[in-house]
């Protein structure tokens, strides 16, 4: 059955508060979920009252000053800060984003909530376990398929069909998408999700691949693909801008095109 | 999702592919989206019907239902809504329940309570329309 509410060992309990260092003028809270396997207990939420003079403006900034400056237990994933590795998305004021991308200053309401990206696994405090993502995205087999034997050179595409790609290619696999989907909360087991979906289209749009029957035949199924029931939420909150929704329709018309 | 004892062992990409795609879902996928484009026509019409018999009495009703055309589009407004309905209920029952014997007896059930109302109501238009109301 599906869960609608958390487990009794999940619920998220009041945790510690770190007040901000006396003469700080410019001061925000921030809220953050913390989770320890190791310590068990259930999950909590802390809040830092941190003063803004020394921060920059990104929400990856204000988790960098927290964890430099006044708590180091805190763990996070983070690596490029300019939202091309995808590795610090995590839910910001209740909306899944990447944290070096998002100002603080432009999250809504008075403390900023942050949050491991929903439904998955949580490995510690804002990490999510996203080994079964990875492998979903896997199991599209997301390289070029080909029998003709391999030219010379590159093989070539025309610009117009190079074109088609664009909107695809740039996906980052942050798995925002994926984790604020409903389907993909209630069925990720089966529902490969989102981002594995843009990315399946991505290569059966793609001019060079020879195996579309074959890519189309192994999403044919009523949960791998057609769990996808246009909630949306996925192009709201993709930090890249693109639209999984948009592709999944077009999987869904291809589908259609081969039968009729 | 908790994990099973034995999923521990798996490999990731195993669990993902699971047991493959089932090569179906697109027939299902066409029969939502044509039932629905069947059933805005045939759903105004009925409006209208409805409000033309609302004004009228049992016998008015009764002489209206014995036309071929009534009678017929009457007999496909109801089984082409059941279709859809089933199909529907179908997909939600698939999001939310996730135990196989439940889910199986779930979707089991509708299909049952479809096709007998669809056989009630298609007899009774039939009945009225061609042995009269009484």
């Amino acid at each position: 059955m599906v869960e609608l509410a958390l487990p009794k060992n999940s619920q998220v309990k009041a945790g510690k508060h770190w007040p901000a260092p006396a003469g700080a003028k410019k001061v925000k809270t921030f809220k953050i979920y913390r989770y320890d396997p190791e310590a068990g207990g259930n999950p909590r939420w802390d809040t830092y009252d941190v003063d803004m003079d020394a921060v920059g403006p990104m929400v990856l900034d204000a988790l960098l000053y927290i964890k430099n400056t006044i708590d180091p237990t805190l763990a996070f994933r983070r690596s490029c800060r300019e939202g091309v590795c995808g590795s610090c998305s995590m839910n910001i004021g209740g909306r899944n984003t990447l944290a070096c991308t998002s100002g603080w200053a432009e999250v809504p309401g008075k403390a900023v909530q942050i949050a491991p990206l929903p439904h998955a696994p949580v490995v510690k405090d804002l990490i999510p376990d996203l080994t079964l993502f990875y492998a979903q995205y896997a199991s599209v087999e997301p390289w070029l398929h080909t029998d003709t034997p391999e030219p010379q050179a590159e093989w070539r595409q025309s610009p117009e069909d190079r074109l088609k790609l664009d909107g695809l290619y740039e996906c980052i696999l942050c798995a925002c998408c994926s984790t604020s989907c409903p389907s993909y909360w209630w069925n990720g087991d089966k529902y490969l999700g989102p981002a594995a979906l843009l990315h399946a289209y991505r290569w059966l749009i793609d001019s060079r691949d020879e195996a579309t029957g074959d890519r189309l035949d192994a999403l044919e199924d009523p949960f791998k693909l057609y769990r996808c029931h246009t909630i949306m939420n996925c192009a709201q909150v993709c930090p890249k801008g693109l639209n999984p929704a948009k592709a999944i329709a077009e999987i869904k018309k291809m589908m259609v095109e081969r039968v009729v | 999702m908790a994990e099973t004892h034995s999923e521990r062992f798996r490999t990731p990409l195993s669990r993902a592919r699971g047991t493959g795609a089932s090569r179906h879902g697109v027939s299902h996928f066409i029969t939502e989206r044509v039932s629905g484009l069947a059933l805005a026509p045939l759903s105004l019409w009925a409006v209208f019907a409805g409000l033309k018999l609302a004004a009228g009495d049992f016998e008015g009703a009764a002489v209206w239902l014995a036309s071929p055309v009534n009678a017929v589009l009457l007999c496909l407004l109801l089984v082409t809504a059941l279709i859809h309905l089933q199909s529907a209920v179908q997909v939600v029952i698939e999001d939310y329940i996730h135990k196989f014997t439940t889910k199986s007896a779930l979707v089991i059930l509708n299909v049952f309570v479809c096709v007998l109302s669809g056989a009630l109501g298609v007899f009774s238009i039939l009945k009225v329309a061609l042995t009269g109301a009484f």
